[in-house]
């Protein structure tokens, strides 16, 4: 019993994305398609306990969803006007077997619904959630608890998206080759936002973290052409792979320099380098150049191993692609490793003088570490007040008062105070 | 389906042009116009006058007041629109992106609602 709720659970993680996507496909509907994919998944629920697992999962559950969407559309035909008789025909004639059997539709429809997903007519969180929901199959609760949005917002998004999807007429396509780089922006984004809306979370957040990883996954295997889908997928391995020593004790932030190596999932950072490698030799992307530096880190024995000069030069390659405050601010600290902190607090000071990350906190943050290894301690404990003003996350926040503690300690000593 | 796409220009951005740069967009506009007649997309589209000759009616407890201007002072203003007819939103983006005066301001695209006809 114990099993098959198992197994059941892992089919569901498996194969929501697809069964719901084929049914978008032929009821012209989203609402209808995860409708009838959940009540199949219900049924099996029921029924498998009783009766064991069918040998054909998945061809199961798309025949029994497939009945549940007839009958949905029958009764919807009978009681209200609008619904697509089309659809209904085209349901009612296409036989199961060639639903499942044809592995290449399939696979053509989730990729379509990922597109679908992140159409640049929605906005932004609508693209997040409804990737959440159809493809990765998770609850409208999941959702809102994972993005700490009350679950009436949630689902209002939700059902907002859909009902722009129908009326303004999004096509469920995946788009022509000559918009297909642009359009994919979009949907890395859409994955790597899920990915670091886990990373940076404490505790249930690392399902979201999950998520991202498996569409990532999912889009490597349906665009093998598409360097910077490895790209994506290697750089969220490889920072993923450095979770366990990211967050101490208590939760506080651990700094990439006095993390625990031994804690980094080796089996992640494996699997990552080898995809950064193979993403840079399909032509650096702004993702590819990410996993490069993610990937000169996991090859350190330590932080003062590190390659400095070769992540600052990475990072003058991402900067000539996407040009970028926060990207400057970065490079600042890798130059400040490889060449000296003064160097560093130079960019620094030019960063703050053109104002563009004012109340930024990591900026702060970044010059009170450069000027506590330089012992300038009156100055960093100047520097980690404005930071601590600006953090709104409590683990940045008890990590910020932890160091102001240290130099101003030490900013004390100076002084020849007790 | 059928969309409506609202071109959005700022006014004074019409006045500052030269005749030949104006002649040049009417030249334009009519090139486009033709083009989706052709393509069978064109079910209507006008230019409007500017907002200096707007008037706007509003009605009150059953009352008429009627007041010179747009609605709304705004940034832009609705100055033509198309009527198209378009197999999905994707066809109409590409169609509204080609509008002569699509560089100069914005175009926003509205889907129609479908009646139903007996």
């Amino acid at each position: 019993m114990a099993d098959e709720q198992e197994t059941l659970e892992q089919i569901y993680r498996d194969e929501w994305g697809r069964i719901v996507a084929t049914l978008i496909r032929l009821l012209g509907s989203f609402e209808l398609a995860e409708e009838a994919a959940q009540e199949a998944f219900a049924v099996a629920l029921e029924q498998w306990p009783r009766q064991g697992v069918p040998a054909n999962a998945r061809a199961w559950l798309i025949a029994t969803a497939r009945h549940k969407a007839i009958d949905a559309l029958r009764r919807k035909t009978r009681w209200e006007d609008g619904v697509d008789p089309d659809a209904l025909a085209a349901l009612a004639e296409t036989p199961a077997f060639a639903m499942e059997e044809d592995g290449v539709a399939v696979e053509d429809d989730r990729l379509r619904l990922i597109f679908t997903c992140c159409h640049p007519a929605l906005n932004r969180e609508a693209q997040v959630a409804l990737t959440l929901r159809t493809l990765c199959g998770l609850t409208t609760e999941q959702i809102a608890k994972a993005f700490l949005a009350p679950l009436a917002t949630m689902a209002q998004r939700l059902v907002r998206a859909k009902q722009k999807i129908r009326d303004a007429g999004i096509p469920y396509r995946t788009p022509p080759r000559a918009e297909l780089k642009e359009r994919l922006e979009a949907v890395l984004l859409v994955v790597y936002l899920v990915f670091n809306e886990g990373y940076n979370a404490a505790g249930e957040g690392r399902a979201l973290s999950e998520e991202a990883i498996r569409l990532g996954r999912v889009l490597n295997e349906l665009l093998p052409a598409e360097a910077e889908v490895r790209g994506l997928l290697a750089l969220m391995l490889l920072q993923d792979a450095r979770r366990a020593a990211r967050r101490g004790g208590d939760g506080e932030l651990i700094l990439l320099e006095d993390q625990d190596r031994r804690l980094w999932s080796r089996p992640a950072m494996d699997e990552g380098l080898s995809l950064a490698e193979s993403a840079l030799r399909g032509g650096p992307g702004p993702y590819s150049v990410q996993a490069a530096i993610a990937a000169v880190h996991a090859q350190a024995a330590s932080a003062g191993q590190t390659d400095w000069a070769q992540i600052a030069g990475l990072y003058d390659v991402l900067l000539q692609m996407q040009p970028s405050p926060v990207v400057e601010l970065n490079r600042a600290a890798a130059v400040a490793m490889a060449e000296g902190c003064a160097a560093g607090l130079r960019l620094l000071d030019g960063l703050e003088e053109r104002g563009e990350l004012r109340g930024y906190y990591l900026l702060p943050s970044a010059r009170a570490d450069l000027l506590r290894r330089l012992e300038r301690w009156a100055e960093a404990a100047q520097a980690y007040r404005e930071a601590l003003s600006m953090v709104g996350q409590d683990a940045e926040r008890r990590f910020l008062a932890g160091r102001l503690a240290e130099v101003d300690a030490r900013s004390g000593l100076a002084r020849g105070e007790p | 389906m059928q969309y409506l796409l609202l071109i959005y220009n700022a006014e004074s951005q019409w006045n500052g042009m030269t005749p030949a740069e104006n002649a040049k967009m009417h030249q334009e506009f009519g090139a486009f116009t033709q083009g989706i007649i052709a393509s069978g997309n064109f079910k209507g589209g006008n230019q409007l006058h500017p907002t200096t000759k707007a008037t706007t009616v509003r009605v009150k407890d059953g009352k008429k007041l009627v007041t010179d201007g747009p609605f709304a002072e705004t940034k832009e203003q609705l100055g033509g629109y198309y009527l198209i007819e378009a197999a999905d939103l994707d066809e109409a983006t590409a169609i509204a992106a080609r509008i002569p005066s699509a560089g100069m301001g914005p175009i926003e695209v509205r889907p129609i609602v479908a009646m139903e006809r007996p």
